[in-house]
């Protein structure tokens, strides 16, 4: 297959985003609003695919990193925007940008403090433990009072929109695939069919659980710096178990190493999430009932296209 | 390769769905209002009373012929305890269902996160139960029908020193919730400043269930009362806990301790030498409040309203009641209407938006005797 | 001195009820090797059980505790099983990670029903067995407190005897060693798989009663925390192991409000979580557990 074809798209699509984005001012911002949504969760469903579904390490705390992105992001731009701003010569964009990497680069932080430890875990231990982190992250962000704690952060810059939103989610998607999709990123997957058998051929299981899990966080924590400047309001209460779950689920539904499947589960279940709103009390139990009937029913994810089956039933 | 080309192009597609921009225009026959509330999750107690008193108050607004003519809607949704969603149900709320104001939040930290939609889109917002000061400074649109947290604060930090006698106290806060918080910030401030001394600050997360670590050190502290800035969730289980460790000084509280609940939860024995203020009694003689009482018993099935029920109830009173004065719901008629609101006969008072848009309303302190809620005074702002 | 000792009695009566939440876990997984995410809500559904249960019966007396605390354990027994058959028995021999996500989808599904049905609202659970307060030389103990202990140990030993001495029991461990051989030997795996499930639901609303006894305010959401806490007690005693749950229970009673005690309240959550994290890294078996080679 030629090489310049995947890079061909992506500029394509950012270019077909761009140009999207600048009407934005055209569009119903409820509808906006759920677009953006999409984007951002499409960005934390495809990276948490690549710790759960590539390489096999069930992560139940990925909210977390979101939140640490969205935090450190924040806090630059708010507590630190007016002299940071002025370094970056009035550029808003250049300030967001610098600021999205910065909570990214802390996301891969905290996804390396988390990797590490979980390294010799497995199934359900390793699920608890990086359930643990991520609500340690959730009550040590709580503690601090600096960033408002439990009251949450106001005031934050609006500087995302659906071209950010949307760029990161095409940006995302690309490096994702690229990666598991080369000769190096054969690695994530054997790592997760048998990781003896991995070792065995020579592949570092260590250095790809790692690499996994900090990949898989920096792009959670640059959803987190888009969702923190779209909403403009965060607190520590919104990326806890339940955010994860949210995220887990969208991962299950599409198919556990399954990309495409995996971002048309993020969109449909933000879209359904915003329809069944007026099913009020009733939305959450039939999103339980959508778990555990998907999960006896159809494991693989509702969207197999795949033709090779990848992934555990 | 076809999956790489065809994920790129659904990021893309997904992009392009929502050129499909149109609202659904406003209905012309009625008088949408729109309110976001914590039905489900984390407080949907509070919410849901909240909830409850704003129906009760658009039914019997609808019954008695509506409002210009035309009857209210409320359109409601559910942010489920959850930060972001407020922000969300916003924009959905004034964009797609064209509301032409904004009822809600109880909880500040959710008020802020949706006020600045409704600044933003001029669409007036009025904040039941908020008491965090931030949330009526985001804007002229919006407004609050309860007391602020400094008001409270300072009331009881004088209650304490005046009533109670106490010039030792103990502050025992909801880390988790911006009331608590507030309240405690703001009490403290004066009474320091007038004297007394704080010996100990202790914190518990609401939902918590056992704080007898905390309470024995305040305890040892030796408090000459104990002041509580919580929920009655927590409250309840708070003050047995503190009796049953022998600690018999009183405890007080803010208007967060407002519920049945909390006598059974506590126990009546418990609840003795306890004090709260709040913005409303059910046990006032004022035929106002008999009749909301009374109405919301036979709606709720012989359920007592709570302060939140009551402060929701006059959210769409006060609402409706600046509608008619303007004559109109456009703007920015309506918003000068809600902010010339002065002497409105609510169930928790007479309220009054000042220049900040804040109520300037008189609270009610309250006691327990005999397993009973008992009014001990009022206390003019 | 007083202080230090209210805060062992505080420490101590805390950790029992991790205790009596973490014999169902230890159990189950034990013999399925499965965390049952929604051990903490049939936690939950005990609580109220209870509240409805002593609705007609009169408080205070020990006849309506014993009655209320036996008739919570058969619902929620019933309940186990029903659970066990409709969401777990078809992912039979599926992959952990599956029926780990069923499992949190049936505790999302109990608590958000529990809310629907309920309603948000706390309600006050109220005072079953008489309750007295003990004082003694500055020190205070409920006896809510001390009937956690009591029936803590009480099914502790329960439960020991059922699985060391019983027919059923045997099959269980048979169960936990290999599903395969034991039912080559006569063991029906989907009797004693039930009888598991019933058994660790039962211990789940006795600890719902007792943990509503001590802290009397119910609500749908109140088995989430208390839940997690409890499993990773079971970790810390060793996962499997019946005694490791009391003393996993007891440590991590103490070692919570030792850090809350000592001004670490805003923490205390993140406290177990922290425990859970260091004892995997440390001594993965637990305290109590024998290491057991990991196939790779």
């Amino acid at each position: 297959m030629r090489v310049a074809r995947p890079q061909l798209l992506l500029l394509g699509a950012l270019l077909v985003i761009g140009l999207l984005a600048a009407f934005s001012n055209f569009y119903n911002p409820y509808l906006l609003d759920i677009a953006v949504s999409c984007g951002i969760n499409v960005t934390l469903a495809v990276s948490l695919n690549l710790i759960n579904g590539y390489t096999g390490q069930f992560s139940l705390g990925h909210a977390g990193f979101m939140g640490v992105g969205a935090y450190a992001a924040a806090v630059l731009t708010t507590l630190y925007g007016a002299p940071l701003l002025a370094l970056a010569g009035g550029q808003a964009w250049l300030l967001f940008l610098v600021a999205l990497l910065a909570g990214g680069l802390a996301a891969a932080l905290a996804g390396l403090i988390v990797g590490v430890p979980s390294l010799r875990l497995r199934g359900d231990y390793l699920a608890i433990v990086t359930l643990g982190f991520g609500e340690i992250i959730r009550v040590v962000l709580q503690n601090i009072d600096a960033v408002g704690g439990p009251r949450g952060l106001i005031g934050i810059p609006g500087y995302a929109n659906l071209a950010w939103a949307f760029g990161l989610a095409a940006i995302c998607v690309y490096v994702v695939w690229a990666m598991v999709h080369s000769t190096y990123g054969r690695g994530f997957i054997a790592v997760a069919d048998d990781e003896l058998a991995a070792e065995a051929m020579g592949i570092n299981a260590t250095r790809y659980k790692i690499t996994a899990f900090l990949v898989g966080a920096f792009f959670a924590g640059l959803a987190g710096g888009v969702y923190a400047h779209f909403k403009q309001y965060i607190a520590p209460q919104g990326f806890g178990f339940d955010r994860s779950i949210e995220i887990v689920v969208m991962v299950i539904l599409g198919g556990m190493g399954n990309t495409p499947g995996v971002i048309a589960a993020a969109i449909l279940l933000t879209v359904l999430g915003e329809s069944l709103r007026s099913f009020g009390d009733y939305r959450m139990i039939l999103y339980s009932l959508l778990i555990i009937v998907l999960m006896i029913t159809r494991p693989q994810g509702l969207f197999r296209w795949n033709a090779r089956a990848r992934m555990r039933p | 390769m076809k999956h790489l080309r065809f994920s790129l192009v659904a990021v893309s597609l997904a992009g392009a769905l929502c050129v499909a921009g149109c609202g659904k225009s406003g209905g012309g026959a009625t008088i949408r209002v729109g309110e976001y509330a914590s039905l489900t999750g984390k407080e949907a107690t509070f919410g849901t009373s909240s909830h409850e008193g704003t129906l009760l108050a658009v039914d019997e607004v609808n019954a008695a012929g509506g409002v210009l003519g035309k009857k209210l809607e409320l359109i409601y949704e559910d942010n489920r305890s959850t930060p972001g969603e407020s922000a969300t149900i916003a924009k959905k709320l004034i964009n797609s269902d064209k509301v032409v104001a904004l009822l809600g939040e109880v909880a500040s930290g959710r008020s802020l996160e949706a006020a600045p939609i409704a600044q933003a889109n001029h669409i007036p917002m009025i904040s039941p139960s908020s008491t965090n000061p931030k949330v009526t400074e985001t804007g002229d649109y919006i407004f609050r029908v309860c007391f602020t947290d400094p008001f409270q604060g300072k009331l009881l930090a004088e209650f304490a020193k005046d009533t109670l006698h106490a010039k030792k106290v103990a502050i025992f806060s909801d880390v988790a919730a911006p009331y608590s918080v507030g309240l405690a910030q703001y009490f403290r401030e004066p009474f320091l400043a007038d004297g007394g001394t704080v010996v100990s600050d202790q914190k518990y997360t609401g939902g918590d269930k056992d704080f007898k670590a905390q309470l024995t050190v305040i305890k040892n502290a030796n408090p000459d009362a104990i002041m509580v800035p919580g929920y009655y969730t927590d409250v309840g289980l708070i003050v047995a806990q503190a009796r049953q460790l022998g600690i018999t000084v009183p405890m007080f509280g803010g208007d967060g301790w407002e519920a049945p609940e909390l006598i059974q939860i506590a126990g009546a024995d418990a609840l003795k030498n306890t004090y709260y203020s709040t913005h409303f009694s059910p046990q006032s003689t004022d035929p106002r409040v008999q009749k909301f009482v009374m109405a919301y018993q036979a709606k709720y099935g012989g359920k007592v309203p709570d302060a939140m029920a009551a402060l929701g109830y006059d959210s769409v009173m006060v609402l409706v009641d600046a509608m008619k004065h303007a004559g109109t719901t456009d703007e920015p008629a309506l918003r000068d209407a809600i902010a010339m609101t002065k002497d409105f006969p609510g169930v928790t008072g007479s309220t009054t938006l000042d220049a900040k848009r804040d109520a300037a309303k008189p609270a009610v302190i309250i006691t327990v005797k005999d397993g009973k809620f008992q009014y001990l005074e009022t206390v003019a702002p | 001195m007083t202080e230090l000792l209210q805060q062992l009695i505080n420490g101590l009566s805390l950790g029992a009820i991790y205790a009596l939440i973490a014999l169902g876990y230890t159990m189950v997984y034990g013999v399925l090797r499965f965390i049952n995410f929604a051990h903490s809500d049939v936690f939950m559904v005990g609580a109220f059980a209870g509240y409805f249960l002593a609705r007609p019966l009169p408080t205070d007396s020990v006849f309506t505790g014993v009655l209320v605390l036996l008739g919570a354990m058969a619902i929620c027994a019933l309940l186990g099983v029903v659970i066990e058959k409709l969401a777990y028995r078809p992912l039979r021999g599926r992959s952990t990670l599956t029926v780990l996500i069923t499992a949190i989808g049936v505790s999302l599904l109990l608590q958000n029903l529990g809310q629907r049905i309920f309603g948000a609202n706390p309600r006050s659970f109220p005072a079953l067995f008489p309750v007295h307060q003990f004082h003694a030389g500055g020190i205070v103990v409920s006896s809510a407190q001390i009937m956690v202990f009591a029936v803590a140990l009480v099914l502790l030993f329960l439960l020991r005897h059922v699985v060391l001495h019983t027919r059923t029991g045997t099959a269980m461990r048979a169960l936990s060693f290999n599903p395969v051989a034991a039912s080559l030997v006569g063991v029906n795996n989907d009797r004693v798989i039930s009888f598991t499930f019933a058994l660790g639901s039962a211990l789940a609303a006795a600890g719902g009663i007792l943990y509503a006894s001590n802290y009397p305010s119910i609500d749908p959401l109140m088995g989430t925390l208390p839940g997690m806490k409890a499993f990773v007690a079971a970790v810390l005693g060793g996962i499997g192991n019946i005694a490791g749950a009391a003393v996993g229970g007891l440590v991590l009673g103490l070692v919570e409000t030792a850090v809350v005690a000592l001004g670490g309240s805003t923490y205390r959550d993140a406290v177990a979580f922290a425990v859970l994290i260091l004892i995997l890294l440390l001594r993965p078996e637990g305290l109590l557990g024998r290491r057991i080679a990991e196939k790779a």
